[in-house]
């Protein structure tokens, strides 16, 4: 069995270090297997009404006419809702940021109007007292429509002189960039090794096991809650009131329980601005939930990529320079309010990102299509930048006859390079390529590997072995969102109150989504103030009563929201020990909080409890000095200003088997040494990064939106789009170095994303590695048992 | 609307409730008997998330309606967890971190549950089989096998 | 999604079912283990007036063997064939392929019979049936009547049951030869739809192959058996079977008998790539 090791100790960030840096189970999560987890489609209010949407069922249509006098005799049915009735109380909105120069999108209403722009945009809502009623009146909404052509392909969205979606912005580009840094002509000119590939990424999606949830009340007094399972819950609150003209004072924002987001659930959608709406016309709460089959057609989907990519090396096995040319396909809108473009220009900017070449070029464009919209999901651009680098650092390798491993060591930024800008103009504090490399060889017993693997193929069994090294942002400044004018906080707080009996409540504006945000503030908390770990409360996801922050994306949760945690402990334990250091008639600097209890630092001697402090800092301010005030609830700040993004690297290793006469890849084994900074707690991390990794396989081998030449998505549902469940998925070994950020006090990295970054190119390279016996590679994901067939040409 | 009425053993107790016919089992639980431990996913029977016990095997609650299981013994996660049978289960899964966001938890519990009623000796490529019916998207499943493991080793020590 | 709303009464007894049937018609549907008609009540694909209960009818349910026939009641579930010693003893074939049908949950509701009335392609039990010569026994207002298994699958999701019919059970009769069993599906998830799936079963007379049964599923749109393999198989040994001659004249012949349809991300040709790579692994495994 797989039981973390504990890590080596690092210098402890606190006086009494018991719970930093160990595998604490997460207390709060105790409820969660005994079925006591809230999630919104768990709550029921009063006159709470349902809604559903009637969706385009194709991919472009003009609304000609909406029709709802039957649906409204319909038993149970209490509002039909057009885009013109939310339009009333709900301002359309366009997806761009300004840092993201030239970016252009068009306007996008909560229902739509005149036209529906992609199969599954919400045009009606029907509200009815049950989903099944709602749902029953569904079939006599009568909607004229027209269908329109479609634009459904990535090369034909760049045709000049074909379709243009939005008229109005005279082309499809949503987005493009070029960069173009050193000499990169000269460097393939002179080349002794050129290797070139065309790099193919399947559109696919997050599914997150519990569907998008949300109960949007609105009351006749002007107030609104919206209960969401959402990863940012202040963004939504700010949204809500510029959409709808609210006070901020009157927008609350409540998350429980939220059953996966990965991404999916930071984004807002059309369908989550008329739940709002239709509350707000109604007066009264609206629930939605969106189906599964609604989900797969309305969940933001990600990664539909087409890019031409090129390795420049020198005979002596130094990386030249790398050139990419990246086509993505999102949909007919940017996507609210993150934008679109983001993935893209995070492949551009991460594209050969662990190595120390000097020249590069990209050129990218993103096109709208009359598809599901699309934006960020785990790991964003990562995982398909990473994939082309290394693949490319592949073939190079194989070229000139160097070890895949040994070529990458060659050429990493060396450990003790840093700081270092990427030659793409990344700001990297410090990595740990070298000892991540050297690390995995060992861990994975690379020799032993490749010994089994020569004597298998003589046998005619083709095992290979694949690589990926990658870096992976974290801990992000505004410079993601908040300098292209985009109102998301890149800061966090956190508020920890000492109640009388000496007990803690910690209130942080990063929320839990299931990663273990709320144990890992809980360990940080305990050992900040000084208290047992079954002595600290937990309150994340309402924006009434959690200070204004971030939430949860970007892998920032630890990093920041941690930070903020340990700063206000700190401050808290401070503010306990001057009301102390005045009851027992000490100086603060000789007394110290430790387990509950206040200490003599010197001879260890027990002095009062922490109870003792609340009962006199409460209730016996008589007891103290005249003009000393205690201070018991104490809220800290913290924001990441070192670098635009602070950077975590890592390396995985995937070893499979390929059938090379079904196509059927079984995964063997997984490796992954990742350095995220100071790890809070060994156990989440390395179940964090595994289920990473999974949903990077999922990318890689198993998950694809498919759609027909009409633009009608195939494979809608749990049966046909194919997530990876538990047989086919390797046990995977995790191992970690650490190297603290120094942009705070806490030294760690985030760790949430970089298992997706990675997986998807270490296990494509594992399978080239397989097919390297018959000259044959792929490199077009999903990698599914018809592709290998066609690559060893056994099927046409 | 036509309704039936139905009796059953729910969680040990004997109910009795009325229910249109289209309704499914765990839409009964959830909304008629506010369990809602049991979560739906799907509605097509292919993620786990809303596995029950009927008649002391593990079904998907999406694809029984409640007027099959008039008559019958229905077991939720909450019963599981108040009959304390599974404690262990439910222990392991906290201790190695078997579970992250818990929303497909309370149906691989079910199913961890059965495994061990049925294979005691089960090994891990046993364990990944069995599961195999439960979409979990936040773990890498390799925790949840080590924690099935963990319990079916303590229990034939025992 | 919610299913539309439909009346429901469960019957108690054949007789009762197939009133109830004739009383309703179309408007009627029967409901056996329900895992694969809720999915399709759940996401509005299939809109019945009424569903027809068959989990009381006991008539319908067990497993017995008699005078060396097995009969297999239609309402019997996959967990109880899995359990069952009379199958694991006299029709071991359909024990190896139950751990394939998707998992725990639906096997302990899904039927036999359920199966085989909704003939998808993909299904592991029409596949057995055909293999094993099975004969299905069908219930009517006229009584009860018996079909061969290659004259009951007919096409995609359609059976050799007429209007106001019932699947009753369905009868093996036990061959006084010895049998050589194999199962394999490929399929890109464990439980998932099979891509493509082969069932062979051979009786050998003192060691010589007197009858074989070879059939594909998930090919077409129905389970389908490789006759010509099954020419060139009779009289040879298990010995033979391991002659790479022999086995490529049976691949050619599985292969070029073998219509194939894709499905949604597998193309006829894969298929009949696969079929020949089935038949080889199979005639190895066998020969072994």
């Amino acid at each position: 069995m797989n039981k973390p090791k504990e890590l080596p100790a690092l210098a402890p960030v606190t006086n009494e270090q018991r719970y930093i840096g160990m595998s604490e189970p997460r207390h709060g999560a105790k409820r969660l297997t005994e079925g006591l987890g809230k999630y919104i489609d768990d709550l029921q209010l009063p006159r709470m009404v349902h809604v559903v949407y009637w969706r385009s069922p194709v991919a472009h249509m003009r609304i000609k006419k909406i029709n709802k006098n039957a649906v409204m005799d319909m038993p149970g049915v209490v509002a039909v809702i057009d885009g013109q009735d939310l339009a009333a109380v709900c301002k359309p909105w366009v997806a761009t940021l300004s840092h993201l120069a030239g970016m252009k999108s068009a306007p996008q209403h909560a229902l739509a109007i005149d036209r529906a722009c992609w199969q599954g945009e919400p045009v009606v809502a029907i509200v009815a007292k049950t989903r099944a009623q709602a749902e029953d009146a569904l079939p006599f909404l009568d909607v004229e429509w027209e269908e329109l052509p479609a634009l459904l392909d990535m090369h034909a969205a760049l045709d000049e002189s074909g379709m243009v979606l939005h008229p109005d912005l005279g082309d499809n580009i949503c987005f493009k960039r070029s960069l173009d840094v050193g000499e990169v002509d000269a460097q393939f000119a002179k080349a002794a090794v050129v290797e070139e590939a065309t790099f193919k990424f399947g559109r696919h999606t997050g599914v997150t096991l519990e569907p998008r949830s949300q109960i949007a009340h609105y009351s006749a007094d002007g107030r609104l809650t919206v209960y969401h399972c959402q990863q940012a819950p202040h963004m939504m609150q700010d949204l809500y009131c510029r959409q709808f003209d609210l006070s901020e004072s009157d927008v609350r924002v409540v998350c429980f329980d939220v059953g996966g987001s990965f991404g999916i659930k930071v984004h807002a959608y059309p369908d989550d601005f008329a739940t709002v709406g239709i509350s707000i016309l109604l007066k009264r709460p609206v629930k939605y939930v969106a189906d599964r089959l609604e989900s797969y057609l309305s969940d933001i989907h990600a990664r539909e990529h087409v890019i031409k990519g090129r390795i420049a090396a020198s005979a002596e096995g130094e990386i030249l320079a790398f050139e990419i040319d990246d086509l993505t396909g999102i949909g007919p809108y940017s996507m609210f309010p993150r934008t679109s473009a983001i993935e893209g220009n995070q492949v551009v900017n991460l594209v050969g990102g662990p190595y120390k070449h000097k020249h590069y070029r990209a050129q990218l464009n993103v096109v709208f299509q009359n598809k599901t919209p699309t934006c960020q999901y785990r790991g964003v651009g990562h995982p398909i930048a990473c994939a082309v680098t290394e693949g490319l650092v592949d073939l190079a390798a194989r070229k000139l006859g160097i070890d895949p491993l040994e070529f990458r060591k060659r050429n990493v930024i060396p450990d003790n390079a840093y700081p270092y800008t990427g030659v793409s103009g990344i700001k990297l504090e410090v990595l740990s390529h070298e000892q991540c490399l050297a690390k995995i060889e060992e861990l994975m017993d690379y020799p032993s590997l490749l010994a089994e693997q020569k004597s298998l193929r003589e046998k005619g069994i083709y095992r290979g072995i694949g690589f990926a090294t990658l870096i992976e942002l974290t801990n992000p400044s505004p410079a993601f969102y908040g300098v292209g004018g985009a109102r998301i906080a890149s800061q966090d707080g956190a508020t920890i109150r000492m109640d009388p009996t000496g007990v803690i409540t910690v209130s942080v504006s990063v929320g839990e989504q299931g990663q273990g945000a709320e144990g890992i503030f809980a360990q940080i908390a305990a050992d900040a103030v000084g208290v047992p770990i079954d002595h600290v409360r937990l309150k994340t996801g309402d924006t009434e009563t959690i200070p204004y922050g971030g939430g949860t994306w970007a892998s920032r949760g630890a990093g920041i929201g941690g930070e903020a945690v340990l700063l206000a402990g700190m401050a808290l334990r401070e503010n306990i020990l001057k009301i102390a250091a005045s009851i027992v008639q000490m100086d603060a600097s000789q007394l110290t909080v430790k387990n509950g209890k206040i200490f003599d630092r010197l001879n260890n001697q027990e002095k009062i409890p922490l109870s003792e402090v609340g009962r006199i800092g409460y209730y016996r301010t008589d007891l103290l000095p005249p003009n000393f005030h205690p201070e018991l609830t104490v809220t800290r700040h913290y924001s990441q200003k070192d670098f635009p993004f602070i950077f975590t690297n890592g390396v995985q290793a995937s070893y499979v088997e390929v059938d090379t006469q079904t196509g059927f890849v079984k995964l063997l084994k997984h490796w992954a040494v990742e350095d995220c900074g100071r790890v809070i707690n060994p156990m989440l991390v390395d179940e964090q990064m595994r289920g990473a990794i999974v949903q990077g396989i999922g990318g890689a081998l198993f998950e694809e939106c498919l759609y027909d030449s009409q633009g009608q998505m195939m494979n809608g549902n749990m049966a046909d789009y194919l997530v990876p469940m538990a047989t086919e998925m390797p046990d995977i070994e995790v191992a970690h170095v650490q190297t603290p950020t120094k942009s705070s006090l806490l030294g760690a990295k985030g760790a949430g994303e970089a298992g997706t970054a990675g997986a998807p190119g270490a296990v494509v390279n594992a399978i080239n590695d397989a097919l390297v016996p018959f000259g044959v590679y792929n490199f077009d994901q999903p990698v599914t048992p018809q592709k290998i067939l066609q690559t060893l040409k056994l099927i046409p | 609307m036509q309704t039936t009425s139905i009796s059953m053993i729910l969680n040990g107790q004997k109910i009795q409730a009325e229910v249109e016919p289209r309704q499914h089992l765990v839409d009964f639980l959830r909304e008629d008997q506010a369990l809602t431990g049991s979560h739906l996913g799907c509605e097509q029977g292919a993620c786990g998330a809303c596995t029950v016990k009927l008649n002391g095997k593990i079904v998907r609650g999406c694809l029984v309606l409640a007027v099959q299981a008039d008559g019958a013994t229905v077991e939720t996660i909450e019963g599981l967890s108040a009959s304390g049978t599974y404690r262990d289960l439910q222990q392991a899964f906290l201790q190695l971190n078997a579970l992250q966001c818990g929303f497909c938890t309370s149906g691989m519990l079910l199913a961890a549950a059965e495994l061990i009623q049925t294979n005691p000796t089960a090994t891990r490529t046993e364990i990944r089989e069995w599961i195999s019916g439960n979409y979990c998207r936040c773990t890498g499943y390799q925790a949840i096998v080590d924690a099935i493991a963990h319990v079916l080793e303590a229990r034939q020590s025992n | 999604m919610k299913a539309a709303a439909f009346n429901y009464q469960k019957a108690s007894s054949v007789d009762e079912v197939l009133n109830l049937l004739i009383k309703n018609g179309d408007n009627a549907k029967l409901i056996a283990g329900g895992q694969s008609l809720l999915p399709s009540l759940n996401m509005r694909l299939s809109n019945p007036e009424i569903l027809i209960d068959l989990q009381g009818v006991e008539e319908l349910k067990g497993i017995t063997e008699h005078n060396g026939v097995i009969r297999i009641g239609a309402m019997t579930t996959h967990t109880e064939i899995q359990d069952s010693d009379i199958i694991q003893k006299h029709l071991p074939i359909l024990h190896q392929a139950v751990p394939h049908i998707a998992h725990r949950a639906i096997r302990n509701l899904g039927t036999w019979g359920g199966s085989c009335v909704y003939a998808d392609p993909a299904a592991e039990w029409p596949a057995c049936a055909l293999a094993l010569d099975a004969v299905m026994v069908i219930a009517g207002s006229n009584g009860q009547r018996r079909v061969a298994a290659k004259d009951f699958f007919l096409d995609l999701y359609t059976t050799a049951l007429q209007e106001n019919e019932l699947l009753v059970a369905t009868e093996f009769t036990l061959s006084k030869y010895t049998s050589v069993d194999y199962f394999d599906e490929l399929s890109r998830r464990h439980g998932d739809y099979a891509v493509t799936g082969i069932v062979c079963h051979l009786e050998l007379d003192q060691g010589i192959i007197a009858k074989s049964r070879v059939v594909y599923f998930s090919v077409a749109s129905t389970p389908v058996l490789a006759e010509g393999v099954q020419a060139l198989l009779q009289s040879k040994t298990l010995q033979d079977l391991s002659q790479t001659t022999f086995i490529e004249q049976a691949r050619e012949m599985a292969k070029s008998e073998i219509m194939t349809l894709s499905d949604l991300t597998n193309s006829a040709h894969m298929k009949k790539h696969l079929v020949g790579v089935l038949l080889e692994r199979a005639l190895k495994h066998i020969a072994a």
